[in-house]
């Protein structure tokens, strides 16, 4: 490589007594500086790419008080799933809407990983519904999904991102009402979830 | 015996150009980038697999951290002019020329409109200190209640520029009642689609979304 030529003390001398002017060389070693270029080049490559954040573009359902109840669509129990969520990363859930007051729905304990698996039979038993007529063309599994108030932003991503994964079309958040809170805690003492 | 004299070549190598390609490549990205704009608070977002970036511009970003504090900002300078113009005869807020352009020059705010007279008066250095103790801009679920400070923000910026995207950058940790506060907020001005900003994750193997990704993959 390139480097400084310092070397010219050695080798041939001319004899005892004759001086020689030190010839330097205008060569300068250029790689520490060849480096120092590419690393810093490294760095900006990298601050570049993390600078745009990501996001994840999200749809409310359309909400207006002048709605009339006719006009909405009003939703099967057989093809609804609610999710709730609560502290700790807890997930509950139940089949249906659990709209029915004699018949409480069964909440059943699981977390973050064990849900997946609970959609994906929920999207399999509504397709089985659809093939068999039960079901009309049109519905869709449906995922409700109601964060509790002890529950956080990530639990709600976390969940979102779930009914991304496994392509859900119908999903929307729902504000939990007492009676499900009540129920969770109830579930939480048979568990003995703290 | 005659030696054959291979002729020996050096294993010096000229640096000069590498080196200028080093540089013109650095020039470039040093050119290029757009650093991150300040942030009020250190927030960790969540992660998740949407894949859309953040759009370039007309972003108004509401940033909540882990105690459930927001803080509301836009990126846009004319636009910040404009916005505490409106506010200033909405809130009646009696902002002088100088506390106009104090705000215009900030990145962000977190304080309710009570304070943000004094806040704006302070020094920037003071203006520092004061966004680490800030409450937070107060929000409610009803838009209409005099304490919702937010709905005024979000009203007043969507006036100016009916345009601008909205976009939640919420830590992991914040309690679900703070961030949907804002939502509620949102959907009382009937807005119903906005962004959430979260890290990358890759697309967990086995699920629907995987095969659809990798579909094509089989084909080649």
């Amino acid at each position: 490589m390139a480097e400084m030529d310092t070397s010219s003390s050695g080798g041939h001398k001319k004899g005892p007594g004759v001086k020689k002017g030190k010839k330097l060389s205008t060569r300068i070693d250029l790689t520490p500086m060849v480096d120092l270029g590419f690393l810093l080049i490294t760095f900006f490559m990298y601050t570049t790419t993390l600078a745009r954040p990501k996001t994840m573009e999200i749809n409310m359902p359309y909400k207006d008080p002048n709605l009339k109840q006719e006009d909405m669509n009003k939703l099967k129990a057989s093809a609804a799933l609610t999710v709730l969520l609560s502290k700790n990363g807890h997930i509950y859930y139940y089949q249906g809407i659990g709209d029915d007051p004699n018949k409480p729905p069964e909440l059943k304990p699981t977390n973050r990983k064990g849900i997946r698996d609970v959609i994906i039979d929920k999207i399999k038993t509504v397709r089985d519904l659809k093939n068999s007529g039960a079901l009309g063309v049109k519905d869709e599994a449906t995922i409700l999904i109601k964060p509790d108030t002890t529950s956080t932003y990530g639990d709600l991503v976390g969940m979102l991102d779930e009914m991304t994964i496994n392509e859900v079309k119908v999903y929307a958040i729902v504000d939990i009402t007492d009676i499900e809170q009540g129920f969770i805690k109830e579930t939480e003492v048979a568990n003995g979830i703290k | 015996m005659p030696h054959a004299k291979l002729p020996r070549k050096s294993t010096h190598i000229d640096m000069t150009a590498m080196c200028d390609v080093a540089f013109l490549l650095l020039t470039f990205f040093m050119l290029a980038t757009k650093f991150k704009p300040p942030e009020p608070v250190v927030v960790s977002t969540p992660k998740s697999i949407a894949e859309t970036p953040l759009p370039e511009k007309d972003v108004m970003l509401l940033t909540v951290d882990n105690k459930g504090r927001i803080f509301f900002a836009i990126d846009n300078k004319n636009m910040r002019q404009n916005l505490i113009e409106s506010i200033d005869s909405k809130k009646a807020l009696g902002l002088t020329k100088e506390e106009k352009n104090a705000f215009t020059v900030d990145a962000s705010e977190g304080i309710p409109f009570s304070m943000l007279k004094s806040y704006l008066a302070s020094n920037p250095e003071q203006q520092k200190a004061a966004e680490v103790t800030a409450p937070g801009i107060p929000a409610d679920t009803a838009v209409l209640a005099p304490t919702n400070d937010l709905a005024v923000w979000i009203l007043a910026a969507r006036e100016t520029n009916p345009m601008l995207r909205i976009c939640i950058k919420a830590d992991g940790k914040a309690s679900y009642p703070s961030v949907q506060k804002i939502i509620k907020t949102l959907e009382g001005y009937k807005i119903f689609k906005f962004n959430l900003i979260t890290d990358l994750e890759p697309l967990p193997p086995g699920t629907a979304i995987y095969e659809d990704a990798h579909k094509g993959d089989a084909h080649k």
